[in-house]
């Protein structure tokens, strides 16, 4: 052993590493170093494409097919990690280094109890025998807080929740005791509520084991709960690098001052009197089966954005569906301007379907991917209006100045975009309509930070120029602050409250309500800390 | 248990198929050209002969009441009595459907049976081996060697197999000429050929889906879990992919076997071999209505018979049907 330091774990050097696409190597990560003491943990964060998941399994030694390290070297323990043979790599990774992947519901083999799969590292690399594991295996359950830790590792993956599953997995990397555990987004995928008992869980875990971590997210206030220091990519390359709290206070580079600077986006809430859109008492169901909303009524006032926040499975896109139509509500109705609108989409006039519009989450699937930007804005135009030749062109290159983008644009196909152009795109095909009201479903979770802002700004600006009313569902409160001027807050299918945003974000609230807001990561690095005090407190 | 209902309900579902396929095999030979009573009599017969030989047949009946009569009786297991050698002659030599098909379908099911028990594990020791070597020269050798095999016509890879161990170097016979009386050995010695032809055949189709199932689950997550949790790469495929393939590959090979029954009349065509498709052909061509209709049903079964196997090994394999929440 010859570690450099005195309790140094991983040292990298000018890590350099190469993707293999469009016929050539394109490098991925740009020369960064990296180094780690034992029980040391060190965030990872950056937008998508910023090279962060790749240079933490790098950190391994592994890069995914079709990538390679081209460069630099990896210091594990005194064990140069890129001269080993793939078998020596492979009792490394078995036993002390593990990783945690982002969606555990796709991570683990749906084929195999969670017991074998979380045991089966340290059996096979002999660390302990197969009954101690698994007795080990129980007793993490435990300390991780999962319900029945006896029994649920002989469950399949499918019979346990996400945020369930997230633990277990963190159970799987610790069955070896590793030196070295990369979460990579553990808890992205996961319902805020779920995020703070995961969050919980590996930062005691990590305490308890003296466990060091890489920790991958693009959540600044997640990443300020678990980390020691901070490491910012862009690109493939290091901004800047810090302690924790120094980053927090003063950030030195403007581009992660830039990633501060979104969370305070605010818009000042608004009333109006006059309703554009009324969903009342409504009920659905999917064919039949278990109803997904009960008895829900949700006001949208004219001109105003109404947020529509609650956990997955809460119905906040459900009520979206009975809205425009495309699942008839079984009870209740839905009123347009104080119109009953038909419930299914099949006998609703032209008219009524130009006047409501939908954006959705995953921009990429919303278009057709083989038609042009020009022939995306253009059908509704068209379709709506009858516009057509020089006329919708010219309509056309108006909207996409609107939606900040030039002339260039109206030949390119959407996979020439990037993820925010993409969501212009459907913006302003949304736009092109006239719509009095536009429904946004999650329209800026797949988007960084900073390109989120992009969007939110330009639909609060289409807002005040063309007076659209927006029902705005999200699970990001964040993103509820900064544009809403009312809120519905959903559970279970049911409306919890609605009312003023001011009004729901300060106390008191409803019990649920409550929970949502205190589960909402904070910029403070004491916030976990005090999340768990006072609950300890009220129990 | 909801996999013993599901499995139930398939089976209904397959009957209800077998019942649908009976209604349309029966149709469609009522536009066959041509009449029995008329190809076997000859252009000289008078009406009255033909219309009492119809009548023996029971060709004078609506068709719906000989439906009912046929489907009747194939249901207590009575396929009927062949039209050939029917009383025209005077004395009837006719012998019963069931009694024609019998060993002919022995025979099939033993081609079928010697050629899956060499090519399905075969195929699949080369399928999981090509997608756990991928992209090297192994895996190149047997994609190129497999392609090379599915892309000739089978009687084309049938009549090279009996120049190259039929006449250069004798090692099997060319004609597998199999009888009642004989040992298995020696039935499996005058087979050789058209089950090697069949192997070829079946083995291409069956390892390129095996390894592009096998291969289609290496990009899921759960297998890069697994490597980053440092199994090896056999244990990867085995343990990891291959449970989760076991679907896709059944439903090929269902589909394979189906075609080593129903399939093969070329080939039996090639080496002589009595096997069912030969009769189907004889009895379509002399207008033997009962023996065709046995046939087809057979045929119609076993391709749902297997189907039926492969959906119920796909529910088996599946922990969500198995093990529902």
């Amino acid at each position: 052993m010859s570690n450099s330091g005195g309790d140094r774990l991983l040292e990298m050097r000018n890590i350099r590493i190469e993707g293999f696409a469009d016929e050539k190597w394109n490098p991925i990560i740009r020369g960064v170093d990296l180094s780690l003491d034992r029980g040391e943990v060190l965030g990872l964060i950056g937008e998508s494409g910023a090279g962060k998941s790749t240079l933490g399994k790098a950190s391994m030694g592994y890069t995914q097919p079709g990538c390679r390290i081209s460069g630099g070297t990896i210091v594990f323990d005194g064990i140069d990690l890129r001269e080993l043979s793939s078998s020596r790599l492979q009792r490394i990774w078995g036993s002390r280094i593990a990783y945690v992947a982002q969606s555990a519901a796709a991570s683990f083999n749906p084929a195999h109890k969670l017991i074998d799969q979380t045991v089966a590292a340290a059996v096979r690399e002999g660390i302990s025998s197969d009954s101690t594991a698994r007795d080990d295996a129980r007793k993490l359950y435990a300390s991780l807080q999962l319900p029945e830790p006896g029994s649920i590792g002989e469950r399949y993956p499918h019979q346990v929740s996400g945020g369930q599953l997230q633990r277990v997995m963190t159970a799987m990397a610790l069955s070896p005791r590793p030196d070295l555990i990369i979460f990579d987004e553990p808890t992205t995928a996961l319902d805020v509520t779920t995020q703070v008992e995961v969050l919980g869980a590996i930062r005691d875990i990590v305490e308890n084991f003296n466990t060091a971590a890489i920790y991958i997210t693009h959540d600044l206030a997640v990443v300020a709960q678990m980390a020691d220091r901070i490491k910012v990519l862009r690109y493939g390359n290091e901004v800047e690098e810090a302690d924790t709290r120094e980053m927090l206070a003063e950030p030195k580079m403007d581009y992660t001052k830039s990633l501060w600077a979104v969370r305070t986006l605010r818009k000042e809430a608004k009333s109006s009197a006059k309703n554009v859109l009324d969903i009342e008492n409504v009920d659905a169901s999917y064919g039949g089966s278990a109803k997904v909303l009960h008895d829900v009524s949700i006001r949208l006032p004219l001109g105003r954005t109404v947020a529509i926040v609650g956990e997955s499975g809460s119905g906040k896109s459900t009520a979206a569906r009975v809205v425009t139509g495309l699942l008839p509500a079984s009870n209740g109705r839905v009123l347009f301007n104080g119109d009953q609108l038909p419930p299914d989409i099949k006998n609703r006039s032209k008219e009524q379907l130009r006047r409501i519009q939908m954006i959705y989450q995953m921009a990429d699937t919303a278009m057709n991917p083989r038609q042009t930007v020009g022939e995306i804005i253009g059908r509704p135009l068209e379709f709506y209006h009858g516009l057509k030749g020089k006329e919708k062109e010219a309509k056309v290159f108006e909207l996409l100045e609107s939606i900040e983008l030039n002339e260039e644009f109206y030949d390119r196909l959407p996979g020439e975009l990037s993820g925010g152009q993409k969501q212009r795109i459907c913006i302003s095909r949304a736009l092109a309509a006239e719509p009095d009201v536009i429904i946004c479903d999650e329209v800026t979770s797949a988007l960084d930070q900073i390109v989120q802002e992009g969007i939110l700004q330009l639909l609060m600006r289409q807002q005040r120029e063309r007076g659209i009313s927006y029902l705005f569902i999200t699970h990001d409160i964040a993103t509820v602050e900064a544009i809403s001027d009312e809120i519905v807050v959903m559970l279970n299918g049911r409306v919890v409250e609605q009312g003023i945003k001011d009004e729901v974000l300060s106390p008191p609230h409803p019990e649920y309500t409550e929970k949502l807001l205190k589960s909402v990561p904070e910029m403070d690095p004491c916030w976990l800390d005090r999340v768990f005090q006072e609950k300890s407190i009220a129990v | 248990m909801a996999v013993v209902s599901t499995i139930i309900k398939r089976l209904l579902l397959g009957l209800l198929t077998l019942f649908v396929v009976s209604l349309i095999i029966f149709g469609s030979i009522q536009f066959l050209p041509g009449d029995f009573a008329e190809a076997v009599l000859g252009q000289a017969a008078t009406t009255e002969t033909v219309a009492a030989f119809r009548k023996e047949l029971g060709l004078d009946q609506p068709s719906y009441i000989r439906y009912f009569d046929w489907i009747g009786s194939v249901m207590t297991g009575d396929f009927g009595t062949s039209f050939s050698g029917r009383a025209a002659s005077g004395v009837d030599r006719s012998r019963s459907v069931a009694e024609l098909i019998a060993p002919r379908l022995a025979n099939t099911l033993f081609l079928a049976g010697m050629t899956a028990v060499v090519a399905v594990p075969l195929a699949l020791i080369l399928g999981i081996t090509a997608a756990l070597w991928r992209n090297s020269y192994y895996d190149r050798i047997v994609n190129a060697s497999t392609l090379t095999t599915i892309s000739f016509p089978e009687f084309f890879v049938a009549y090279i197999l009996v120049l190259l161990l039929g006449t250069l170097w004798a090692v099997f016979p060319s004609l597998a000429d199999v009888q009642q009386g004989m040992s298995f050995g020696e039935r499996v010695y005058k087979t050789a050929l058209p089950s090697l032809t069949l192997t070829l055949v079946i083995v291409a189709h069956l390892m390129r889906m095996t390894r592009a199932a096998i291969i289609n689950l290496l990009a899921s997550p759960y297998i890069e879990m697994a490597q980053l949790k440092g199994e090896s790469p056999m244990r990867v495929i085995l343990f990891h992919a291959l449970p989760n393939a076991w679907a896709p590959i059944a439903t090929v090979t269902a589909f394979n076997l189906a075609y080593l029954v129903v399939g093969v009349v070329v080939v039996e065509v090639v080496f002589v071999y009595p096997g069912i498709g030969q009769l189907m052909v004889d009895a379509v061509s002399s207008r033997d209505i009962p023996v065709v209709q046995a046939c087809a049903l057979i045929f119609a079964a076993t391709y749902i018979l297997l189907n039926l196997i492969a959906d119920v090994i796909g529910i088996a394999t599946n922990p969500r049907l198995l093990h529902p929440k």
